[in-house]
């Protein structure tokens, strides 16, 4: 099956090793997978701050990247669901896209990717990959199967960890209070790795566990799901 | 025109500020996280139990988006039914119009004392100001808003006023007004002030309240609560006013049927409410000879020529998205600066104003980080992040040329071409200089504003891209 990534700007710019991950994992469930490179950003940022007109043209200028393909990847549930459900808001329709557990889970109807992560795993569920696309416990149910993978529940999971984009610097002290107890949370599962399937709630909350120098490594549900045995996912802040 | 519109409150400072000192109250940080999280808790088990609450919801929409659409000839509907039936409706452009028509009845009474039943719409207008300074004393009997009445307060809740107040500090409150000696304990706090409210239901002769519901095809009015302390004002004094916003009409009874069920669970987290009072115009020798309706528009008009905007005119103020809200459960109700705090004042307040110059109306919309637990919870699917957004590029085209639109355009313009962003990124990567063990502990602002409390992690020397590039080519 051939497949299109959407790496997303910030995990393209910031967090490599994420999209290498899911060419390896897409890869290696068989699937052929194009990165066109004249991609850039969805447009978010500026559609939620306020800034239409540039979002609009962001939109427009993803549907031409991607309009030659049938499926569309991205390791991102608000990315995702900026293009799934926001676009048709600002009247731009683009092709299907996937946040990558859905895409496993419903496109390939795989649960087992044949991954083996042993370390103790706590997971955020992410509030656009919970509520605006609605994946449920897909990413649970891809972590579950993976081997050696010690998954902990996260207290008052399904709460926001305060990043909401620039939210996290308009209200820089609100959204400090929410990390703050999505922080306490984390720290009281005795979890080392904290895993989500968005980088953008994974830098906020890794944020606050690197200023504590907590201990808690934030590792993207793509480069748990990546790792196997014979090539164990080498985790590096490149 | 002309009057400010008393939905904020004067003097009232931007959201994030506001905010700030809200969030160095511990105190208030703790008597918050206590009940939003009891509520959040019983109102998930209420709704839990309905095997169709998500067609509730979906009728709920449908019945308000059906009464939002024909509003016009409704209202003209209700006021006939009203009229017949021997009730005296009134039409009220904005709060001043509503305020004068209370205080005149108020002195055509007689009186120069009201009790009141609870009610968002004379809180919206600033009525007890009103009156108090037409020599008229309103008398809260809520038992929440007798707590923020008498705390000389501010309400920061829609249901429970006082939720920011804990048992102690409501007994402080109580012996100081009252002159009483009293525990705080819950069952003694509610007897003192049944006590102090009594002599009030029984000497006063003109009850306003406010309304949940309408019915146009009757006139009925109708209002939930859980005390019956409403049904004392309801019943009791011989002249009643109630002041409605323009969209809580119901077209007729089977539609009510739907919100009896919506509302109690996503307000109390109860199966019903304990006391539902109807009235239909006057019943003589049954209740009050003297009944006046005041329809309020109060921006309510404007709103609904919003098409995206209107949709905030379908809630039925249920407080169900302030007990979800993880903004509203640290920030407190005050900081919204109105009687419509959480989610969905952030939504009502600005449109009901109609002035995105106004600071507080602007920054309104962004108090929310979209996270979307509102919208999951709302009993008339108000898509309020939908309409947050909706309202920041209202605030945005208001504010004109920032520092911010200027970064923004310039972010779009590198975004616009796959070339710039990547001579961008590549400049950006050069941050990695900067940061020591992988992490950047501080930037210049308004960055700041992020590391004060969060590093952020060192760019790598490779993007993804010039990863592909350099292993797959294209």
């Amino acid at each position: 099956m051939k497949v299109a990534l959407l790496a997303t700007c910030l995990t393209d710019t910031f967090f490599p090793s994420t999209a290498r991950a899911v060419v390896r994992l897409l890869e290696r469930l068989g699937c052929e997978v194009a990165f066109p490179l004249d991609q850039t950003c969805c447009g978010q940022m500026h559609f939620n701050t306020g800034y239409r007109n540039d979002a609009e043209s962001l939109a427009r200028k993803y549907t031409e990247v991607f309009s030659g393909y049938d499926h569309v990847v991205a390791p991102s549930g608000s990315c995702a669901g900026m293009v799934r459900e926001i676009y048709p808001e600002m009247g731009v329709s683009a092709g299907p896209m996937y946040e990558l557990s859905e895409f496993v889970v419903d496109v390939l109807g795989v649960t087992d990717v044949g991954a083996w992560f042993p370390h103790r795993v706590t997971y955020h569920p992410t509030c656009h990959s919970l509520r605006m696309l609605g994946v449920g416990d897909k990413p649970l149910r891809l972590l579950r199967a993976v081997r050696g993978l010690e998954l902990v529940e996260l207290p008052a999971a399904t709460s926001c960890c305060g990043f909401g984009g620039t939210f996290a610097i308009k209200n820089a002290e609100t959204s400090t209070a929410m990390l703050t107890d999505k922080m306490k949370c984390v720290l009281d599962t005795g979890a080392e790795v904290l895993s989500a399937g968005d980088n953008s709630c994974l830098m906020h909350i890794g944020g606050g566990l690197s200023r504590l120098r907590a201990g808690v490594r934030p590792v993207h549900l793509a480069e748990i799901l990546a790792s196997t045995e014979e090539e164990p996912w080498a985790h590096a802040t490149p | 025109m002309g009057t400010r519109n008393p939905v904020t409150w004067l003097g009232s400072p931007t959201f994030p500020k506001a905010a700030r000192e809200a969030l160095a109250d511990t105190q208030l940080r703790q008597n918050l996280r206590k009940a939003t999280g009891t509520i959040r808790g019983r109102r998930a088990a209420a709704v839990a139990e309905m095997t169709d609450w998500e067609n509730l919801r979906l009728a709920g929409e449908a019945i308000k988006n059906d009464v939002l659409s024909r509003l016009d000839t409704l209202l003209v509907q209700l006021e006939e039914a009203v009229t017949a039936r021997g009730g005296v409706v009134h039409w009220a452009r904005d709060a001043a119009e509503a305020n004068e028509i209370v205080l005149r009845l108020a002195r055509e009474a007689g009186t120069d004392e009201v009790v009141k039943v609870k009610s968002m719409a004379t809180a919206e207008i600033g009525l007890n100001e009103a009156l108090e300074a037409g020599g008229v004393k309103a008398i809260e009997t809520d038992l929440a808003e007798l707590i923020v009445q008498l705390g000389d307060d501010r309400p920061s809740h829609i249901l429970v006023p006082a939720i920011h107040r804990n048992r102690s500090e409501i007994r402080d409150i109580f012996q100081r007004r009252m002159g009483i000696s009293v525990s705080d304990e819950p069952a003694e706090l509610a007897e003192a002030a049944r006590r102090y409210l009594r002599q009030k239901f029984l000497t006063t002769r003109v009850a306003v309240s406010g309304a949940n519901f309408a019915v146009a095809d009757t006139g009925s009015i109708v209002v939930l609560e859980s005390e019956g302390n409403g049904r004392m004002c309801l019943t009791l004094p011989e002249t009643l006013i109630t002041v409605m916003g323009i969209e809580k009409l119901v077209p007729t009874w089977q539609d009510l049927e739907v919100f009896l069920q919506l509302l109690p669970r996503s307000s109390t987290a109860e199966r019903m409410n304990p006391y539902t009072s109807v009235w239909t115009g006057v019943t003589p020798g049954d209740g009050p000879s003297s009944f006046h309706l005041i329809l309020l528009d109060n921006g309510r008009t404007a709103t609904l020529a919003d098409s995206v905007g209107r949709q905030a005119l379908r809630c039925i103020r249920c407080s169900a998205c302030l007990n979800v809200c993880p903004v509203y459960e640290r920030t407190g109700g005050k900081s919204y600066g109105s009687v419509y705090p959480g989610p969905i004042g952030a939504i009502l307040t600005p449109q009901l104003v109609g002035d995105m110059h106004d600071p507080l109306s602007a920054s309104l919309p962004y108090a929310s980080s979209l996270c979307g637990a509102c919208f999951e919870v709302c009993p008339v699917r108000i898509d309020i992040p939908q309409v947050l957004t909706h309202l920041r590029a209202e605030a945005v085209e208001a504010k004109g040329r920032t520092a911010e639109s200027i970064a923004m355009a310039a972010a779009a313009w590198v975004f616009a071409s796959a070339s710039r962003y990547e001579r961008a990124q590549k400049l950006g990567s050069l941050a990695r200089f900067i940061a020591r063990d992988g992490r950047i502990t501080s930037l210049p602002w308004p960055g700041s504003k992020w590391t004060s409390s969060r590093d952020v992690p060192a760019p790598p020397a490779e993007s993804f891209r010039s990863w592909w590039r350099k292993n797959r080519g294209s």
